[in-house]
């Protein structure tokens, strides 16, 4: 579990700050979408769940460890694991399975136990077959994959995503949010990913939107973007679906608010055509 | 400016192991004033495509012709050609360098050799395009949010009031209101001064909201070119190109497979509220034939 309590942060060069009281828990298997605009202090906010920035005020926990306790940082690290937008930048090695060992070399583990981590976080990722390759020869979302399965090498509790998909094309998309999908589901691991993209953000269990260093809305998406308005107004968006159906509804026609999916909105939307006048 | 390409090739590293055929035999017309997609998986020959408009990579073999002209003549034309051909790159910010916002948009007009007041003239100008606070111009580009140095680097460009303006992901990892700024105040460039866009985009939405026409491209050739609603209407193609439509397209199509009488042209969200509004308000059920 990660608990954070009235966590607020203010960079050495604001006087404003990024982060104002925010309270979250996050439990053990749930799937969390963090949005908010540019500036609205979501990265700031991942970026202490595994203490690359400590609290200004208040604290974090995560499985009782306290981020600010610099004699557990090590063990912290490995519990929080964090990838970040561009795949480029976390690559380290010039073969993607010497890439993902990298983490585990680092631990001092025994080859074969390096061996089998590598090979399972690979195959986890689907990307065990091109392990022998480049980096360089890889597509973006291919580079992605090969930098989370460096993390599940890790084998850590909590992985945190920020914006993993941000500078991918829409089939690297697809494949990393694949990816991760089924890490939380399959493999249990809390998945806390922050994004621009709305439809990433509905497939999650629980959005929380972040506006001015604050909490907004904490809430399952289907709750959470019925909110179509207040989304707009700090600057963020519905998926397109939704807002049809919000509009729609402006205009008197009787449809369930909460539907997120193209097919649950046909559903809604047949349901509409048939009942009218 | 009219682009045309004529048997356009490009092949990277040629003769070596590891030779690679970016471009293969492209003939490409973009005509003056056009507002173009251009989108492709990573790796098609997008980004080497746009490349070849403003002379940065030289053709392998074929022409690039701007306005009729080979850019690629002499050293000449490629000089005078390349001030008319804007090109912002990926995550432009990055090249932000000068002391000042205000500098670094000055740079490429001070290059072209014009006076301090028509300098001074082209930076405010630029700055009203992208809505960039004036206040923000004595600044140290380092001060600003990543949304406004996006914007101060496309000003950088637009101060050379280029004739053909080319963005390559001018939205990527910017939030949904930064996203749609960026876009109309390109939106309204275009318009008011009748310019060339091409936009290079991951996003069918942003493509299918401010573009006329799309190509697309895969494997280095041009797969389909047309309206936004030629395209677009071909979402089994396209998915076989591994791209997509935009979502709200998707819920027309599927509507359209199961005989709702629906246009095949749907692909912003305005439009397909206008027309679900229509045909709830016609008739209790609109299943019939699919036009």
């Amino acid at each position: 579990m990660i608990e954070i309590n009235n966590l607020t942060f203010t960079y050495d060069t604001c006087r404003e700050p990024a982060l104002d009281g925010i309270n979250l828990t996050i439990k053990e298997g749930e799937f969390v979408a963090v949005l908010g605009h540019n500036g609205s202090g979501k990265s700031t906010l991942a970026k202490h769940l595994n203490a690359i920035l400590l609290p200004s005020g208040g604290t974090v926990y995560a499985d009782g460890i306290n981020t600010a306790d610099i004699k557990r940082l090590a063990e912290l690290r490995r519990l929080v694991g964090m990838v970040f937008q561009n795949p480029d930048n976390q690559i380290v090695a010039s073969v993607v399975e010497e890439d993902v060992a990298f983490g585990p070399e680092n631990l001092g583990m025994p080859s074969e136990k390096i061996r089998e981590r590598v090979d399972y976080a690979l195959k986890t990722v689907g990307m065990y077959e091109m392990r022998n390759m480049a980096p360089y020869n890889l597509s973006g979302g291919q580079k992605q994959r090969v930098a989370i399965a460096g993390i599940i090498a890790m084998q850590p509790r909590y992985i945190v995503f920020d914006e993993p998909t941000a500078m991918l094309d829409p089939k690297g998309r697809q494949e990393v949010m694949q990816a991760i999908k089924a890490l939380n589901s399959e493999q249990g691991i809390t998945t806390v990913i922050i994004t621009h993209y709305m439809d990433e953000a509905a497939e999650a269990e629980r959005i929380v939107v972040i506006d001015h260093g604050k909490v907004i809305i904490d809430d399952t998406p289907r709750m959470a973007f019925a909110n179509v308005a207040l989304l707009k107004k700090l600057g963020l968006d519905v998926p397109q679906v939704t807002e049809l159906m919000f509009r729609l509804r402006g205009e008197g026609i009787a449809l369930e608010y909460n539907k997120l999916t193209v097919d649950e909105c046909a559903e809604e939307l047949k349901k509409a055509l048939k009942k009218q006048v | 400016m009219d682009i045309k390409t004529e048997n356009l090739s490009h092949i990277y590293m040629p003769g070596s192991p590891i030779s690679h055929v970016a471009l293969d035999n492209i003939n490409l017309e973009i005509k003056n004033g056009s507002f173009v997609g251009l989108i492709g998986h990573t790796g098609s020959g997008k980004s080497t495509l746009i490349q070849h408009f403003n002379g940065l990579l030289k053709p392998t073999s074929g022409k690039v012709l701007l306005g009729g002209k080979d850019i690629n003549e002499s050293r000449e034309t490629l000089k005078q050609l390349r001030f008319k051909v804007g090109l912002v790159f990926q995550y432009p910010e990055y090249q932000l360098f000068d002391e000042t916002v205000e500098a670094d948009i000055a740079y490429g007009p001070k290059n072209m050799e014009l006076t301090e007041a028509e300098i001074k003239e082209r930076v405010f100008e630029a700055i009203n395009y992208v809505s960039l606070d004036e206040a923000l111009l004595k600044k140290s580009p380092f001060e600003l949010s990543g949304g406004q140095r996006r914007r101060a680097a496309i000003a950088g460009i637009l101060a050379l009031r280029p004739e053909v303006l080319i963005l390559d992901e001018p939205t990527a990892g910017l939030d949904p209101k930064g996203r749609d700024d960026i876009l109309s105040n390109i939106s309204r460039l275009q318009k008011e001064r009748g310019i060339t866009v091409i936009l290079v985009s991951h996003s069918m939405e942003d493509v299918a909201k401010v573009c006329e026409s799309v190509i697309v491209m895969n494997k280095g050739t041009v797969a389909m070119q047309g309206s936004v609603r030629d395209v677009f209407r071909e979402s089994e193609t396209l998915k076989k190109l591994q791209l997509n439509v935009p979502q709200i397209t998707q819920l027309v199509l599927k509507l359209r497979r199961e005989g709702y009488n629906l246009p095949d042209d749907i692909y912003t969200t305005d439009k397909a509220f206008e027309e679900f509004l229509k045909l709830i308000k016609k008739s209790p059920n609109q299943k019939g034939s699919v036009g």
